[in-house]
C-alpha cells in the first residue's frame, strides 16, 4: 500500500499558507490522499515526500532554516531524491550561487541568481509566460530574482530573455509566485514528480 | 484571487497584496539610519521602516511630524537588500507620491505622523506601491481596504512600549469579524451604510454651514470621484469578502507597543500575521540582541522555552502607562 503523501512547506516566514492552500487544492483535484505540514524544525521533515520553500524574505528564511537545522536537512533529503520546489526566495535558497553574502545557497540547482533583478516593488508585475509541458501561465513577479545562469538545470520557462523557471532532476525552481494565483498547474506538476519519486522508493 | 490580464500589469492589487503576503510571519523594524537598517537586516527583519525618529522620540519631541527627509530614506534604501517602507502623513497624497518616486517598497499611512487631511485618507488604489494602514476596529479596517490598503496593522499606542492598545485593537477587529459572520443581508447593508458615513463628514459640515441643516448629501463626488452610493456598494463588497473568508482579505500585522519578544509572540498568538516593532528595538539597551530575540520569538511564537531563552537578560524599553494618559497625548485617535 502507498502511504499518503506528506508534503512539507518550510513554515517560518513568507506566503506559507498560500502554498498550503494550493497543495490541498491540488490533492483534492488529483484525488490524491495527501497531508500538508508546516515545517519549522528538522524533525517536521521526517517522512516528507516533497518539500516546498515559499516566497518571503530570503535573508530571513535563510537565517532561520540554518538556525533550526532545516537547511542541512532539506539539502540531505533533496540529495537523496526527495522532490523540492522553491518559489522566489525559496529558489534563491536552493541555488548554487546567490551572488549575495547574506544568503548562501544549498546548491540543489546548478544555477546563478541575480537578486531583485527587476528593481524595487514598484517594478513588480504580472505577465503570462509559456512553460514547457504546462503552457501559458499567469506569473506574478514580486521583487523577483532572475536566473542569470541556468548551469546544468533545464530551462522550463523564460520571460523575454530571462530564465524564470528551471528543473534539475527532482528539483524545481521558479522566480515567480504560482501560489498567489488560482492556477494549480505548477503544484500539480510538482506533485506528479512527488508521485514518480515515491513510486520508485516504494519499489513498485 | 483570480488573475484578470486586462488589468494593469504593474501596481495590480494582486501584486500589491502579494508583496504584503511575502512579509507574513515576519518582523518589520523602525530604523533611523543605515547602521540600524543593517542591524535589523542581519537580525532577520523582513523589512525596515525608514524614519527620522522612532515613535517614542516623536512623542517626546511634539510638534508636527512629517515624512522623513528623502536623504535619510535614500541612505536606508542603499544600505539593505530587504524591502524598505516609509511613513506618509494621513491623507498627504503628495508625500505619498514623493515616497513612491524615491523607490520605497511600501508606504505606511501612519497616525504616528501628524495627519495632513482632516477628512480623507489616501486613495491607495492610485498608488503603484502597496500601502499599509492602521486600524483600531473592523469598520476602520474595512474603510482602509476599500481605499486600497494592501495590508492592515493595529494602531496600538505607538512609542509607549505598552502592548495593551495593540491587544485591544486586534480583539476589536477579530470580534467585529465574528459578529459579521453572524450577520444576515439586512444587517450587512446597515453596517455598510454606517461604515460609509464618515465619507460625507465634509459635506455634512459644509451643508450645516450654508443652510443650517444637512442637505445635498447624495449624488455628489464624496471621495476621489466616487459617490456615497458607490462607496456603500464597494464597502459592501469588502464586508462580504471578510464574511466569506472569516478574516481580513489582506495581511494583518500588529503594531504600536510591541517592546519584548513575548509581546511579539502574544500578538501572533492572537492572530496577527506578523509584527511591526517601532521604538522597542532601538530604545532597548542591546538593540542587536533585542532584534534577534523578537524575530525568533515571532517565528516560533508557541515555543515558550525558546522565548524564555531569547528573552533572558534583555532589558526592554521604559514603558508608558496609557490608562491615565490624557486623550490628547494618544496617537491612536488620529484617523477614523
Amino acid at each position: 500500500m502507498l502511504l499518503p503523501h506528506k508534503v512539507a512547506v518550510v513554515g517560518f516566514q513568507g506566503d506559507v499558507s498560500e502554498h498550503v492552500t494550493m497543495l490541498k487544492r491540488t490533492f483534492r483535484k488529483l484525488e490524491i490522499d495527501g497531508e500538508v505540514v508546516q515545517a519549522r524544525r528538522a524533525e517536521d521533515l521526517s517522512n516528507a515526500s516533497g518539500i516546498i520553500l515559499p516566497g518571503g524574505e530570503s535573508t530571513t528564511i535563510y537565517k532561520l532554516t540554518k538556525q533550526f537545522g532545516l537547511y542541512d536537512e532539506i539539502r540531505r533529503l533533496a540529495m537523496s531524491g526527495i522532490p523540492v520546489m522553491g518559489t522566489c526566495a525559496g529558489l534563491i535558497l536552493i541555488s548554487r550561487e546567490t551572488n549575495d553574502d547574506r544568503v548562501k545557497g544549498m546548491g540543489l540547482l546548478d544555477i546563478e541568481i541575480e537578486r531583485n533583478a527587476y528593481g524595487r516593488q514598484i517594478d513588480s508585475f504580472i505577465e503570462y509566460i509559456d512553460i514547457i509541458g504546462i503552457g501559458m501561465f499567469p506569473a506574478v513577479f514580486i521583487r523577483a530574482p532572475v536566473i542569470s545562469n541556468p548551469g546544468a538545470a533545464k530551462v522550463m520557462a523564460k520571460r523575454k530573455t530571462e530564465v524564470v523557471m528551471v528543473r534539475q532532476d527532482n528539483i524545481i525552481g521558479l522566480t515567480f509566485h504560482p501560489e498567489l494565483t488560482d492556477d494549480t498547474r505548477i503544484h500539480e506538476y510538482f506533485i506528479s514528480i512527488v508521485e514518480g519519486e515515491r513510486y520508485i522508493s516504494t519499489g513498485r | 484571487m483570480s488573475v484578470d490580464m486586462s488589468k494593469l500589469r504593474f501596481g495590480d492589487e494582486l501584486v500589491k497584496r502579494g508583496f504584503a503576503k511575502m512579509t507574513k510571519g515576519g518582523v518589520i523594524m523602525d530604523v533611523t539610519n543605515a547602521d540600524q537598517a543593517r542591524i535589523a537586516e542581519s537580525a532577520g527583519a523582513v523589512a525596515v521602516m525608514a524614519l527620522e525618529r522612532v515613535p517614542a522620540d516623536i512623542r517626546a519631541a511634539g510638534g508636527v511630524a512629517r515624512m522623513a527627509d528623502p536623504e535619510k530614506i535614500k541612505e536606508i534604501l542603499h544600505a539593505v537588500s530587504i524591502p524598505v517602507m516609509a511613513k506618509v502623513r494621513i491623507g498627504h497624497l503628495s508625500e505619498g507620491y514623493v515616497l513612491e518616486a524615491l523607490g520605497v517598497d511600501m508606504l505606511d499611512e501612519s497616525e504616528v505622523l501628524t495627519p495632513a487631511d482632516p477628512y480623507f485618507h489616501l486613495y491607495k488604489k492610485e498608488y503603484k506601491v502597496p500601502v499599509v494602514c492602521g486600524a483600531r476596529t473592523l469598520p476602520e479596517a474595512v474603510r482602509r481596504i476599500f481605499e486600497g490598503a494592501a495590508m492592515i496593522r493595529t494602531k496600538g499606542e505607538a512609542g509607549t512600549g505598552n502592548i495593551v492598545e495593540a491587544v485591544r485593537h486586534i480583539r476589536m477587529v477579530s470580534d467585529g469579524i465574528a459578529v459579521l459572520k453572524q450577520m444576515g443581508q439586512e444587517d450587512l447593508k446597515r453596517a455598510a451604510t454606517q461604515i460609509s458615513s464618515s465619507y460625507v463628514k465634509l459635506r455634512r459640515g459644509v451643508s450645516q454651514d450654508l443652510l443650517g441643516d444637512e442637505n445635498y448629501l447624495s449624488g455628489f463626488e464624496a471621495y476621489y470621484g466616487l459617490s456615497i452610493e458607490k462607496i456603500e456598494t464597494e464597502i459592501m463588497k469588502v464586508l462580504r469578502e471578510v464574511k466569506r473568508l472569516g478574516r481580513l482579505p489582506v495581511v494583518n500585522f500588529a503594531a504600536g507597543g510591541v517592546a519584548t519578544p513575548a509581546d511579539g509572540a502574544l500578538m501572533m498568538k492572537l492572530g496577527s500575521d506578523g509584527v511591526f516593532v517601532g521604538s522597542g528595538i532601538f530604545k532597548s539597551k542591546d538593540p542587536e540582541k533585542m532584534a534577534r530575540a523578537v524575530v525568533e520569538a515571532v517565528e516560533n511564537y508557541e515555543d515558550y522555552k525558546l522565548i524564555g531563552d531569547v528573552s533572558s537578560g534583555l532589558s526592554g524599553m521604559q514603558g508608558l502607562d496609557i490608562e491615565h494618559m490624557p486623550e490628547e497625548m494618544k496617537i491612536q485617535g488620529r484617523g477614523w
